[in-house]
This record gives C-alpha cells, structure tokens and sequence, in this order.
C-alpha cells in the first residue's frame, strides 16, 4: 500500500473538524482550568507537528532536529516576557542575571523589548535559521538516513549550547514565563491561560489552512515528486533544493510558532525542549495521525500528549512503554497511520474480514474507491 | 561542428574508478535528426545520457549544445536549457494523477513563487489536453499514475517529455515491456516528434529501431564503433563481430 490513496476525503475531513471544533468551543465550559491548559498545550504542538508533516509527510525530509525551531520560539516569547517584567530586579534586567553576577544586559536581548519586534522573532528566526540549515544540507545532495542523522546532531550541537549559557539565558534552567507581566496580568493567571488557549485554538486552525493552501496545486505535486522521485523532479526542470529549503523553513517558522505557545502555557522554555526523544516524539504524533493527511498530525498530537498526561497520572512510568508500543503498531499494521487508514481502504477491509463486508454503506465516500481493495 | 549542429560530444571520456565508461566518444547531432543508439550492455549507452543531462561529469572532454558547454551544470539548469529525458523504466509521479504529471512538465517558469501563487495558464492546460488525446489517456485525467498499466506509464513519461517542450529528446528504451502494437504507435509517436524536435532513442530492440528508419548510431566500450542507415551498420564488419550477430558461443 502506498500513501497514493490518501485521498483527502472532504466528507471525513468535514466531520472531523465539525468535532474538533465543537471541542474547542466546548473545552472552556466543560474542562477545568487545569485541563484546559492542558488542552491548550497539546494544540500548540500540533502546530510543530503539521510543520513535521509538510517536510516528512509530503516532502519526505524525517527531521529529528525540530525541537531546535520548537525552542527558538519559545526563548523569543520568553526572553520578551521576561524583560518587560524586570523593572523592580537589579539594573532593571531580568531577575537570573543577578545570580551570575551579570549587570549589563547582553546585546541580543536588547530587540526583545520591542512587542513588535518579538512578534515577528518567535516564527522568522526560527525559519531563518531552518532555511539556513536547509540550504547547507540540501545543497550538498544529503538525504534519506544521513540527513535524520544531521538534523539530530544539529538538536544535540544547539541544546548543549543553550544548556551552558547561564550567563545569557540561564542555562538549563530556562526561562520562567509563569510568574512575568503581561499587558498588566499575570501570564501563568488563570484569566491569561484561557487567552492563550484561545489563541492557540485560532492559530492551529490558521496553520492548517496555511499549511493546506501550500500543498493544494502545484508547489504540493513538486513537494511530493521530490519525496517520491528526486532526480526526476531535478530533470524535469526544477531545482529541488529550493524547494526543499522553503518547505523546510516553513516547518521552522510554524515550529517556532508552537514553540512560544507551549511555552506560555507551560510556564518556562529550557533546553529541555531541545531533547533528542522530544523532537522524536514529533515524528510519532505524525506517524500515528497520518503523514500526508495534515489532520493527521493535529489529531496525533492532541490525542497522543493527552492520552500520554491520563496515562501518566494512572499509571506513572508506563507511559514510554505504551508510546513505543503504539509506534510498533503503527509501523506495522497502519503504516499510513490513524486517518490514513480510516481515509483509505482501511474499515471496509476490516469489515470484510468479519464478514460484514455490506457495511460499507455507513462510509458512502469509501465506496468509490472499492476499485482499489485489491491492492493488499 | 557547424553551427547547423545540435549537440557535439567531443572526445568525452568519462572513467569510474579506472573504468571507461565512455572513452573519447564523439557524436554530432543536427537539429531536427532523429537518431538511434544502440550497443551491448555496458557499452556507455546510459552513461551517455548521463552525461548530456548533467548528472555525470566527465573526466574529459566537452558537451556543447546550443553552442553553450553544458559541463559542470546542474541538472535541472540542463533541463531548463532543453534537453529533456525519459528514463529506461518509467518514471513518473504515481501519488499524482496523469493530469498532475503533465501540469508539472509543462509548468513554466519552474519557480516555487510561480506555482504557488498562481494558477496553470490557459495554454498550458491546453497543451495538456493536446497531450493527453495523443497518448489516449483523456479518460484517466484524475486517476493516480500509479495505476496504470505499464505501456500506459511509458507513454505517459513521453507525454512529460514532450510537455516541456525540449529541443533534444534522450529517450531510453521506450519499448520495454510494450507490446508490438503499442511498440508500433511508439515509433511512429517519435518519428512524427523528428524534424521539429531533435530525438535520440536507445534502444535494443532491432525491429523497433528499424522502424524508426533513421541513422543509427553504434557504442561499443565506450565509444562509437559505427554510424550510418541500418543498412549499413548491418553489413559493418565490426558490428557484426560484436553486436548483431555475435556467435553464440
């Protein structure tokens, strides 16, 4: 089976976003407030995660290096949250510099005054230096395993770096957002959290149409020639490196997007966010959702991080046994992933095996594609 | 060389390792020829092609096409120049539909800014159209490329082909695994291509290049053993001795 019949069923999609949305809406009446940061956290990192299905899903590029564009993000937000709030620290900076012995503020930080300039930081930095990473790489032809391989030492170079620099960013102990100002309350407030939750609810919605408008048409059809036949694109007149690094720059900036709201929500950005499972993580929300579905990745991360904070709290330690378990079996018996399978000819084949075959009729769009069951 | 020429290869040796591939081959094609390559495996048939399209350098020696040396630029800039290839086995895009296929060969310009911001031209979905009547495949615009037969998938690639509108079409082995009727329309597909455009096929198929009626050229390690109709390279000694009717001992 290939990812050929991931056709993007309007029907399916309709419905899930019908409950998506009904969700949302619901979530601030239905949920606690603890919940519903929660909530609000899982949606920011299906924002990184739709980021890893445009490179992965669609271009076919596995980046284990994400969390570095993920955490980017997040410092902006942090450091601009942090050095509004210092007025009654020492030297008028932020209050970890006293520990080192710091007084003058170092350089970089000194743009992050600006709520402007932050704005625009928290996605353009990322994607500059996605792009950056991008171009050097694909120019030089790597691909397949050796550019995973790449992407993760480039994670591992970037959080060693912002793990040894107390003196500029704390170091590894991050920087806390919880306890900063902002337009006069308090981030980590109950009130601001379920500000943040509903900005993240618009900009996940926002970056899936964002994302879907640049793999509809042809700039899409060039992303999946690459993925499937490289140097034929290259033959046929294109300059796959372009387009590789605009698509990859783009996984950066929406990345570094996720990155600030998981950290507004979660209360610090450390160089934690720069692990290496984090960023692995990533590529599993995807796997499991579906890689070329975009949906997919939405519904794998919400669903995976929620199901992974329930399990925890029942049953602590489990979790990682469950998460590689769920992995396993997706390699293995959905390889096209959740809606992959749901999208494809997967409940009519499951209905078959039961013998109740007649079934299909409960999932009207699936019958067009009957023609295709043959194909395993 | 005169400037009536195509495309020149002088003296290209192209060595992996010590191995030649190709050893000082020369060749000269005029606009509008349609010629045919042929030789034993490993004669540097594909390397050939390899070489014209930019994706080996060689060790020595020149390209020149258009009166522009083609050595040391990329691929897609080749493409971009006009030199189209279809490959031995067909490929093409099978997660996309044969419409998609052809939308991108005739896309131009082949900038990301142009296919993202703006919709195909009129004239492109026409040539689209146009192609799709001449390989008879009108009725699967929307279905995946992956799904259909493999003379279908060959013929499809050609449409690709002829889509980007290529002053030199390299074209290698169409015929394989087509049956005789639609090897046939094949050669008579690149027979009409000849004259407007410049066509090379490679083939190993004695009946398919006969019918193309066309000056044939012969490799043999590396180099080229033999040029002319294939009356003559059929009486050429040399060939015999090493291609056509090698003894089979």
């Amino acid at each position: 089976m290939s990812l050929s019949k991931i056709k993007f069923d309007k029907k399916i999609v309709l419905s899930f976003w019908i409950i998506l949305i009904a969700l949302i809406i619901a979530a601030p009446t239905l949920l606690p407030v603890f919940r519903l940061n929660l909530l609000g956290r899982y949606l920011s990192l299906s924002i990184v995660a739709l980021g890893v299905d445009l490179i992965w899903g669609y271009t076919g590029l596995l980046s284990l290096g994400q969390g570095i564009f993920f955490a980017l993000g997040g410092y902006c937000a942090a450091m601009y949250l942090q050095i509004t709030s210092s007025s009654e620290f020492p030297n008028n900076i932020p209050e970890f510099f006293a520990l080192y012995g710091v007084e003058k503020l170092p350089f970089f930080w000194e743009p992050f005054r600006s709520p402007v300039f932050t704005f625009f930081a928290i996605w353009i930095i990322p994607a500059l230096v996605a792009g950056l990473i991008g171009f050097l790489v694909f120019r030089n032809r790597i691909k397949g395993v050796y550019f995973s391989i790449l992407t993760q030492a480039s994670l591992l170079v970037f959080f060693n770096f912002f793990n040894g620099q107390q003196k500029l960013i704390n170091g590894t102990n991050g920087l806390k957002t919880d306890v900063t100002q902002l337009f006069g309350q308090m981030v980590g407030s109950e009130s601001m959290q379920r500000i943040f939750f509903w900005i993240t609810a618009i900009l996940v919605i926002a970056a899936w149409f964002f994302a879907k408008w640049v793999v509809k048409g042809r700039f899409g059809n060039i992303l999946i020639g690459i993925r499937d036949d490289e140097p034929r694109v290259r033959f046929t007149g294109y300059n796959p490196v372009i387009f590789k690094t605009i698509i990859f720059s783009i996984a950066g900036g929406l990345a570094g997007i996720s990155g600030a709201l998981y950290t507004v929500q979660s209360g610090i950005v450390s160089p934690q966010f720069m692990t290496v499972p984090f960023s692995i993580e990533m590529v599993i929300w995807v796997a499991v959702g579906g890689r070329g579905t975009l949906l997919g990745a939405i519904l794998g991360a919400v669903f995976i991080n929620y199901a992974k904070s329930l399990v925890s709290e029942a049953l602590p330690a489990s979790w990682m046994f469950i998460q590689g378990g769920l992995f396993i079996l997706v390699v293995t018996a959905l390889p096209e992933g959740v809606l992959g399978w749901v999208q494809g000819d997967g409940p009519r084949n499951l209905l078959q095996r039961f013998g109740l075959k007649r079934k299909i009729e409960t999932y009207p769009s699936l019958e067009v594609n009957t023609k295709e069951g043959d194909n395993e | 060389m005169n400037n009536k020429d195509l495309l020149n290869l002088v003296d290209i040796t192209v060595s992996f390792e010590g191995f030649l591939a190709l050893n000082k081959l020369n060749l000269n094609l005029k606009k509008g020829e349609l010629r045919a390559v042929i030789g034993p495996n490993g004669a540097g048939k594909t390397t050939f092609l390899d070489v014209i399209t930019g994706k080996v350098k060689p060790t020595k020696g020149e390209v020149i096409f258009k009166g522009k040396s083609l050595v040391g630029r990329k691929e897609h800039k080749i493409a971009r120049l006009g030199v189209g290839r279809k490959f031995q086995s067909p490929r093409i895009f099978e997660n996309l539909t044969v419409k998609e296929n052809l939308e991108i060969s005739v896309s131009t310009p082949k900038s990301p800014l142009n296919l993202i911001n703006k919709s195909i031209k009129d004239e492109q979905l026409n040539e689209i159209e146009r192609l799709m009547k001449i390989i008879n495949l009108a009725q699967k615009v929307d279905s995946k490329a992956g799904s259909l037969s493999h003379g279908q998938k060959q013929w499809l690639e050609i449409a690709m082909l002829v889509g980007q509108k290529p002053d030199l079409m390299l074209v290698d082995e169409p015929v394989a695994g087509l049956t005789d009727e639609e090897t046939d329309l094949t050669a008579d597909l690149l027979k009409s291509l000849s004259g407007e455009n410049t066509v090379v096929v490679i083939d190993h198929d004695m009946e398919f290049i006969r019918r193309l009626d066309s000056n044939v050229s012969v490799l043999n390690q590396g180099t080229v053993l033999c040029e002319g109709t294939m009356e003559t390279i059929q009486k050429d000694q040399k060939v015999i001795d090493v291609y056509l009717g090698r003894p089979e001992d």
